[in-house]
C-alpha cells in the first residue's frame, strides 16, 4: 500500500484489552456496591477492588488514546468521530437530569398540590393525610412516620449565588484559555486553564459546606420528604459531574503543560471544555429552580 | 514522514490479531462484534424463550402446578427483561454493526473500542441480572416495569436489577452514539443521506431514541434505589411524593423504547420487500419522514400506559390523541410495502416470507395498538391479556419476525453460503402457524377480562389458555429449527454468489460472500452507489 493510502485510511485500533477490562472492573463495582447495600461485609472490599480496577483501566486507555493522538494517527475525519461522539454523551447526560428535573417539577406542580386536595386530590386529602396543607419548599412532609423535619432549605442569595458566580466566571476563563491555545499562546492557556480548575474545586469546597450545614444545622437530608430528595439527587448528581469536569480540566492543565495540544489540534481540550460548560448551565437551572423560584 | 516510516505503522496497526478467545474479547472489527452481539442476542432468545415456557406451562391449566406464585412472577418480570433487553435491542445492534459499514461504504465503525466496550457490557450485566435467581428473595419479581412500591419489596435482587439496568443502559448510550458517528461521519463519497438505506436510516433514528430516552431510564432507577436505600420520598406519598410519578419518568423511556425495538424492523421489511419483489421501494422519503415522524410522537404519548391511574382528563385526551395520531406515519409504512409488491414479481424465499408475515401480523399488533389507545376502552382492556396479545404481536411477529427475516437475508453474505431453503420454509410455517395460536387466543382472554401476571386464573379461561399453551410450546420448540439452519449455513452449503438474491440491491452486496475482514478499505466508487434502496 502506498503511502497516501496510509493517509487516507480511517484508523481503526487494533484489539486492546482495555474495553473487556473496563466491564470487568464496573461489574466487581457493581457487584460491591449491591453486595455492600444488601449489608454484606465483603461487599466494600468487592467494590475497592473494582474501583482500583477501574481507575487502572481509565489511566491506560486515555494514555492510549493521548499517545496515539501525539503520534499524529489521528486526522480530521476522526476527530469529527470524537467530537460527535463527546456532543451525543453530553446530550445523554442532560437526559440523566431531565429525569431528576422532571421529578421536582412534577412533585411541585402535581404531587404535593393534589396530596393537600387540590384537582382530583380531594379524596386523597380527606382519607390519609386530611391536615395536610401544601408547602413549598416543602418542609412538613404528609406523614411524619419515615421521614424526619426539616427545620429550613438554603435560601438562593447565599452560598448558592457565589457559587453561580464561581461558575460563570469559569465559564469565561475556560473560554479565555481556549482563546490562549488558538492563539498558541501556552503561558496564557496555563493561566487561564488553572485558575477554572481553581474555581471548580472552589464551588465544590463551597458546595461540600453547605451540604454540612443542611444536614447538622437545618435538618434538611434526603430523608426529609421530596424537597430533600430532590435537592440532594440534583445538586449531588451535579456536585459529582462537576467534581468529574473539575479532574478532566486538570488533566487537560497536565496536558498542557507538557507541550500537548496545537492551535488546531485539541479536541481533548474542547470535550473537557463543553463537558464544563454543560455543568455550567445544569447549575443555572438548579439554581433557578431548586434554591430561587 | 519517510516511507518507510509509513509502511512501518500500517503493518504495526493491522498487525495484531490475537487469535482464539482473545480475538473474541480484544476485537475491534465490526463484524466481529456484530458476530458475537447475534450470538448473545441469539442465546438470550432461548433463556427468555425457556422462561416463557414455564409461564405457558403453568397456565397450561388452571390452578397451581408446576411453580410457586413468586417464581411465576419472576419468570414473566426476567422474561420481559430478557427478551427486550438481551434479545431484541443487542440482535438490532449486532445487524447494525455488521450491516451499516458495509451499507455505507466505510472500513469500521467510528469508534471500534467504544463499539467492543459496548458488547463486553452485556455478558456482564446479564450476569448480574440472571444471578438475581440464585439469591435470598428469588429474582425480581415485580414486573418489568419496576413500578414501586411493589418493586421495592424485592429482595437481595433489587440492587442487582437496578445495576444490572445502568449497566445496559451504558451499552446502549455507547452503541448509539458509535452508530451516530458512524452513519454522520464514515459514508463514502456521494453516498448522501437521502441515498442511505431504509435500514441505515431507522437505525439513525433509533440511535437518537436510545439516546434521548435510555438516560431517563438510569435517572428512574436511581431514584428507585435511593427511595429504597437513603430514606428519599421520591415515589412515597407520605413524604411528598408519587408512585405515579415513577410510571411518567418510567414510560418516557418506555413508549421511545418500543420503538427502539421495532424501528429496525420497518428498515429490514424495507429492504427485504424491494429486493424479493423486484421493484424498488415505494415512497422512499416518505418512509424517512415517516419514521422521523413516529420518533418525535414517541415521546408524547407515554402516559397511555396509564391511562387508569387517574390523571386529569386533559391529559387523558391530549395522551389519546397523539397515540392515535401514529397511527398516520405507521400507516403510510403499510401501505408503502403494500404498494411496492403491487403489480411486481414476487418470489417466495424464507425472507420474503418472514418479512410478508411481518407485514401482516404487525398491522394486526398495530390494530390492537390502536383499540388500546382509545381511553374510554382502555379502561376495560387495561392490564388484561389483550395487552399482552398486543405487544406480543408487534413484538415477536413484529421485532422478532424481523430479525429471523434478516438472518435468514443476509446469512449468505455473511457465511458465503446458502442456508438451507426447505428447512428454512419449516421454520416459517411451523412459526408463523404456532405463533397465532399462541397469541391470538389472547386476545379473547383479554376481551373477556383475564388479567396479565397471574399464575391462575378462573375456569371459564381454561380452553382458550390451553389452545395458546400448545401454540406456546409448538413455537419455542420451532425456534430450534432456526438454530439447526444457522448452524448448516455457518459450517457449510451451496456457495453464495456476491449478489445472493437476484433483486439485491446495495453496498454490501458488492463485496464477496463472505465479505473481508476490513470491509471498504478503500470508499467504493461514487458510481456504485444506488439512491435510497433503488
Amino acid at each position: 500500500m502506498n503511502m497516501s493510502d496510509a493517509h487516507a485510511d480511517y484508523y481503526v485500533p487494533e484489539p486492546s484489552h482495555y474495553p473487556v477490562s473496563l466491564s470487568l472492573s464496573l461489574f466487581l463495582m457493581f457487584v460491591g456496591g449491591a453486595t455492600s447495600l444488601n449489608g454484606i461485609g465483603v461487599g466494600p472490599v468487592i467494590l475497592g477492588l473494582g474501583f482500583l480496577g477501574f481507575v487502572l483501566v481509565l489511566f491506560g486507555w486515555f494514555g492510549t488514546v493521548i499517545g496515539e493522538s501525539e503520534a499524529g494517527k489521528y486526522n480530521e475525519q476522526e476527530d469529527v468521530s470524537f467530537r460527535m461522539g463527546m456532543m451525543w454523551f453530553i446530550f445523554s447526560e442532560v437526559m440523566f437530569f431531565a429525569a431528576f428535573f422532571g421529578a421536582l417539577y412534577y412533585a411541585r406542580m402535581y404531587s404535593v398540590p393534589w396530596l393537600s386536595g387540590e384537582g382530583s386530590g380531594a379524596a386523597t386529602n380527606q382519607f390519609l393525610w386530611p391536615q395536610f396543607v401544601a408547602n413549598w419548599p416543602l418542609l412538613q412532609t404528609p406523614s411524619a412516620y419515615g421521614f424526619s423535619e426539616a427545620k429550613a432549605v438554603i435560601g438562593a442569595w447565599g452560598i448558592p449565588a457565589y457559587n453561580t458566580a464561581i461558575l460563570l466566571t469559569s465559564g469565561f476563563t475556560v473560554t479565555m484559555a481556549h482563546w490562549a491555545l488558538k492563539a498558541g499562546n501556552r503561558s496564557s492557556l496555563i493561566g487561564w486553564l488553572a485558575a477554572t480548575v481553581a474555581l471548580g474545586v472552589v464551588f465544590v469546597y463551597l458546595q461540600a459546606g453547605e451540604y454540612g450545614h443542611a444536614y447538622h444545622e437545618l435538618g434538611l437530608t434526603m430523608n426529609a420528604g421530596i424537597y430533600g430528595a430532590t435537592f440532594f439527587m440534583l445538586t449531588g448528581f451535579h456536585g459529582f459531574h462537576v467534581s468529574m469536569g473539575t479532574f478532566m480540566l486538570f488533566v487537560i492543565l497536565m496536558r498542557s503543560t507538557k507541550g500537548h495540544f496545537t492551535p488546531k489540534h485539541h479536541f481533548a481540550f474542547e470535550a473537557v471544555a463543553w463537558y464544563w460548560h454543560f455543568v455550567d448551565v445544569v447549575w443555572v437551572g438548579l439554581f433557578i429552580f431548586v434554591y430561587w423560584i | 514522514m519517510s516511507d518507510a516510516a509509513a509502511h512501518g505503522e500500517h503493518d504495526e496497526h493491522h498487525g495484531y490479531h490475537p487469535g482464539g478467545m482473545k480475538r473474541w474479547l480484544f476485537t475491534t472489527n465490526h463484524k466481529d462484534i456484530g458476530t458475537m452481539y447475534l450470538i448473545f442476542a441469539l442465546i438470550m432468545f432461548f433463556i427468555g424463550g425457556a422462561m416463557a415456557m414455564v409461564i405457558r406451562l403453568e397456565l397450561f391449566q388452571p390452578g397451581l402446578q408446576f411453580v410457586e406464585p413468586q417464581f411465576f412472577n419472576s419468570m414473566t418480570t426476567m422474561h420481559a427483561l430478557v427478551m427486550i433487553f438481551g434479545a431484541v435491542m443487542p440482535a438490532w445492534t449486532g445487524f447494525a454493526n455488521w450491516l451499516i459499514p458495509m451499507m455505507i461504504g466505510a472500513p469500521d465503525m467510528a469508534l471500534p473500542r467504544l463499539n467492543n466496550w459496548s458488547f463486553w457490557i452485556l455478558p456482564f450485566a446479564f450476569t448480574l441480572l440472571l444471578g438475581t435467581f440464585f439469591m435470598p428473595g428469588g429474582a425480581p419479581a415485580g414486573g418489568w416495569t419496576m413500578y414501586p412500591p411493589l418493586v421495592l419489596q424485592t429482595g437481595d435482587a433489587f440492587p442487582f436489577l437496578i445495576f444490572a439496568v445502568h449497566f445496559m443502559g451504558a451499552s446502549s448510550i455507547a452503541g448509539a452514539i458509535n452508530i451516530i458517528a458512524t452513519v454522520f461521519n464514515m459514508r463514502a463519497p456521494g453516498m448522501t443521506l437521502m441515498k442511505l438505506p431504509l435500514f441505515v436510516w431507522t437505525w439513525i433514528i433509533t440511535a437518537f431514541l436510545l439516546i434521548a430516552s435510555i438516560p431517563v431510564l438510569a435517572g428512574a432507577v436511581t431514584m428507585l434505589l435511593t427511595d429504597k436505600f437513603f430514606g428519599t420520598a421520591f415515589f412515597a406519598a407520605s413524604g411528598g411524593g408519587d408512585p405515579v410519578m415513577f410510571q411518567h419518568i418510567f414510560w418516557f423511556f418506555g413508549h421511545p423504547e418500543v420503538y427502539i425495538l421495532i424501528l429496525p424492523a420497518f428498515g429490514i421489511a424495507s429492504a427485504i420487500i424491494p429486493t424479493f419483489a423486484r421493484k424498488p421501494l415505494f415512497g422512499y422519503a416518505s418512509m424517512v419522514y415517516a419514521t422521523g415522524a413516529i420518533a418525535f410522537l414517541s415521546f408524547i404519548v407515554w402516559a397511555h400506559h396509564m391511562f387508569t391511574v387517574g390523571m386529569p382528563l386533559a391529559g387523558e385526551l391530549f395522551f389519546m390523541y397523539t397515540t392515535v395520531l401514529i397511527a398516520v406515519p405507521t400507516g403510510v409504512k403499510v401501505f408503502n410495502w403494500c404498494a411496492t409488491l403491487w403489480q411486481s414479481s414476487i418470489t417466495f424465499e424464507v425472507p420474503m416470507l418472514f418479512s410478508l408475515a411481518f407485514v401482516i401480523l404487525f398491522t394486526i399488533g398495530g390494530f390492537s395498538g390502536l383499540m388500546l389507545g382509545i381511553t374510554p376502552v382502555d379502561f376495560q382492556y387495561h392490564d388484561t391479556y389483550f395487552v399482552v396479545a398486543h405487544f406480543h404481536y408487534v413484538l415477536v411477529t413484529g421485532a422478532i419476525f424481523s430479525i429471523i427475516s434478516a438472518t435468514y437475508f443476509w446469512l449468505p453474505k455473511w457465511t458465503g453460503h446458502m442456508y438451507d431453503e426447505t428447512l428454512g420454509k419449516w421454520h416459517f410455517w411451523l412459526s408463523t402457524i404456532s405463533v397465532n395460536v399462541l397469541f391470538f387466543p389472547q386476545h379473547f382472554l383479554g376481551l373477556a377480562g383475564m388479567p396479565r401476571r397471574i399464575p391462575d386464573y378462573a375456569v371459564q379461561f381454561a380452553d382458550f389458555n390451553m389452545v395458546s399453551s400448545i401454540g406456546g410450546f409448538v413455537f419455542g420448540f420451532s425456534q430450534i429449527l432456526f438454530v439447526m439452519v444457522i448452524w448448516k449455513c455457518v459450517k457449510g452449503g451451496e456457495k453464495a454468489t456476491d449478489r445472493v438474491w437476484e433483486g439485491a440491491h446495495g453496498l454490501e452486496w458488492t463485496l464477496p460472500s463472505p465479505p473481508p475482514y476490513h470491509s471498504f478499505t478503500t470508499p467504493p466508487a461514487p458510481a456504485s452507489i444506488e439512491g435510497g434502496m433503488r
